[in-house]
């Protein structure tokens, strides 16, 4: 390995079937970063954490963590590595504490530090009085921090967290974003993949933006946005709201690109304020009215739309969640 | 190595405490065993003997593979087997501390129904050392058998059905109820490719002395194969299924 990073990856790819999930995809993490794979559901995030945690066989390429080729060292590269599955999967049966200790006995933590480790950690994630309680009983909030805390159980190098904020209210969310950034200043380095622009844009030093199973770029959350600082936002709230609005203004001239974001269309190009009347005029021909019109100073989710041509509003979409229980 | 196998003891303890109370493993792997046994004696208290060793087999089999499928399917349904395998474990050793679980409690079953069957209805443990080994075999032949039939199923109650596939035809063909020798050769071939037979014929050799097919040495022998054919077959289908 060229040891470039403490995750590196070199034309990784894999399909299912007649989908190309992961197509060829290089990138590297560097020491104490977080990184973040920003993308729509679907676009290849899951497959590629599960490639490098050594769940899944890449089709072709290579990974390595830790200096570990995952695909030839497996158990010795996945010591290295914590991982938090976009499901909170742990064992229902057993009680907080109960599932710490055993994620300690599979990853070989000595026995002497079971207890004291598993009661550090529950005092971490604020549950420890909740140590005897099932993890089944848990709240999806408090489910989710016991999940990162059994990922730290044998104190890896790299966290990898599968969309860690999915499905969690808005407190719950915030707080688990402060978690995460502590586990950087703590000198882990996170791994996250994410279908929400602004959690990208909060938590990660640098940011990978994957579609349809391509890295189409990777930069800082800053350095995205200034890719795009040339472009002007044009942000219209209009009535009625209808979702064939963006279409309206393909090959529109002076707009290289419309989405609808919530009730508010927005449209992007280097003179967009030039097309103002030419716009409303448009509206106007189709019986819809302006309630407002600004301009913004463009956002990474502009950077975003604007780069991957995918709407803001598919990348909201949360996955369904899976339900755990007894058959 | 010592650290590996002590890993496979730590996830075979873990299943025995999360999962021995599961409503399908009462139901299947202990009810159905005893009802079995219950019911024998009731129409015919003087035979009940003559039937007891493949009784204690039929238990075995049944509660290890009604284990087998609740620690696969149940954890696959629930994403939960994935923390085994992303864990630095060696699959190997994953499958072998499933197997262990699920065959320790087989084993604990059909030692319930061996000392009904010693006490109540007064048979004797002629070989127990023949015995110990050949209920140890089976109960790991057993549940890797379990293992191979979970692994392609997501649901615990699909798991079970899939197993009944194959346990309730093994009742007919290894010598459970009716001597393997008085059955059609065809059903005597087929019967000698599955494991119950070798342990119905060990089991029988140790409790009714004078009885049985073949030496009850190389019954476990062939159970020890099974047990090896098994673990890595159920391991290969493994590796395949988590691919998919």
């Amino acid at each position: 390995m060229t040891n470039r990073g403490i995750v590196e990856v070199e034309r990784l790819s894999k399909r299912f079937g007649e989908v190309q999930a992961v197509d060829q995809i290089d990138f590297a993490v560097q020491e104490g970063e977080i990184f973040g794979f920003l993308g729509p559901n679907g676009a290849g995030k899951t497959t590629t954490i599960r490639m490098l945690v050594g769940l899944l066989r890449p089709d072709s390429g290579s990974a390595w963590v830790d200096g570990y080729e995952v695909e030839k060292d497996p158990v010795r590269a996945k010591k290295s590595v914590g991982v938090v599955p976009e499901a909170s999967n742990l064992y229902g049966e057993l009680s907080a504490a109960e599932n710490l200790i055993y994620m300690g006995q599979l990853y070989g933590v000595p026995r002497q530090q079971w207890e004291p480790r598993a009661e550090e950690l529950l005092k971490e994630f604020n549950l420890l009085d909740r140590k005897e309680g099932k993890f089944q009983g848990f709240s999806r909030g408090m489910k989710r921090r016991l999940t990162i805390a059994a990922a730290l159980v044998h104190r890896p190098r790299v966290l990898f967290l599968d969309e860690p904020t999915t499905g969690l209210d808005v407190m719950s969310a915030r707080g688990l974003r402060s978690v995460i950034r502590g586990l950087k200043a703590k000198g882990v380095t996170v791994f996250l993949t994410t279908h929400l622009v602004q959690e990208a844009e909060d938590l990660c030093d640098r940011v990978a933006i994957i579609v349809k199973g391509k890295i189409r770029i990777i930069d800082t959350p800053g350095g995205l946005k200034e890719r795009v600082k040339e472009t002007e936002v044009l942000e219209i709230r209009p009535r009625p709201v209808s979702p064939s609005l963006p279409k309206m203004f393909e090959g529109f001239p002076g707009v290289e690109k419309a989405a609808l974001v919530e009730d508010k269309i927005r449209l992007y190009g280097e003179s967009v304020h030039n097309s103002i009347c030419p716009i409303l005029n448009r509206l106007e021909a189709n019986g819809i009215k302006v309630l407002s019109i600004q301009t913004l100073v463009p956002t990474l989710e502009d950077a975003f739309v604007k780069m991957t041509g995918v709407d803001a509003e598919v990348m909201r979409v949360d996955k369904p969640m899976k339900m755990g229980g007894m058959g | 190595m010592g650290e590996e196998f002590k890993k496979a003891y730590y996830i075979a303890r873990k299943d025995l405490k999360a999962y021995y109370l599961k409503p399908p493993l009462i139901s299947w792997g202990l009810m159905l065993p005893l009802v079995f046994i219950l019911a024998f004696y009731l129409r015919n208290p003087q035979g009940i003997q003559e039937v007891s060793p493949g009784l204690v087999g039929m238990t075995m089999l049944f509660s290890t593979t009604s284990m087998s499928a609740i620690v696969i399917s149940f954890e696959k349904r629930i994403d939960a087997l994935e923390r085994l395998l992303m864990a630095p474990i060696p699959l190997r050793i994953i499958l072998l501390g499933k197997g262990l679980g699920a065959a320790a409690f087989g084993w604990v079953m059909g030692l319930i129904s061996l000392i009904l069957v010693i006490f109540v209805f007064g048979l004797k443990a002629s070989h127990p050392f023949s015995l110990l080994v050949s209920s140890l075999l089976s109960c790991l032949a057993f549940a890797f058998l379990g293992i191979l039939i979970s692994v392609g199923v997501r649901e615990v109650f699909e798991a079970m059905t899939l197993s009944n596939f194959f346990r309730f035809p093994m009742i007919f063909l290894c010598g459970v109820f009716f001597p393997l020798t008085s059955m059609p050769l065809i059903l005597q071939i087929i019967g000698f490719g599955l494991p119950l037979t070798y342990s119905v014929d060990a089991f029988r050799q140790s409790l009714l002395p004078g009885e049985g097919l073949l030496n009850r040495w190389l019954d476990i022998l062939i159970l020890a194969g099974f047990c090896l054919l098994l673990f890595e077959w159920a391991g290969l289908v493994f590796k395949k299924r988590n691919q998919e």
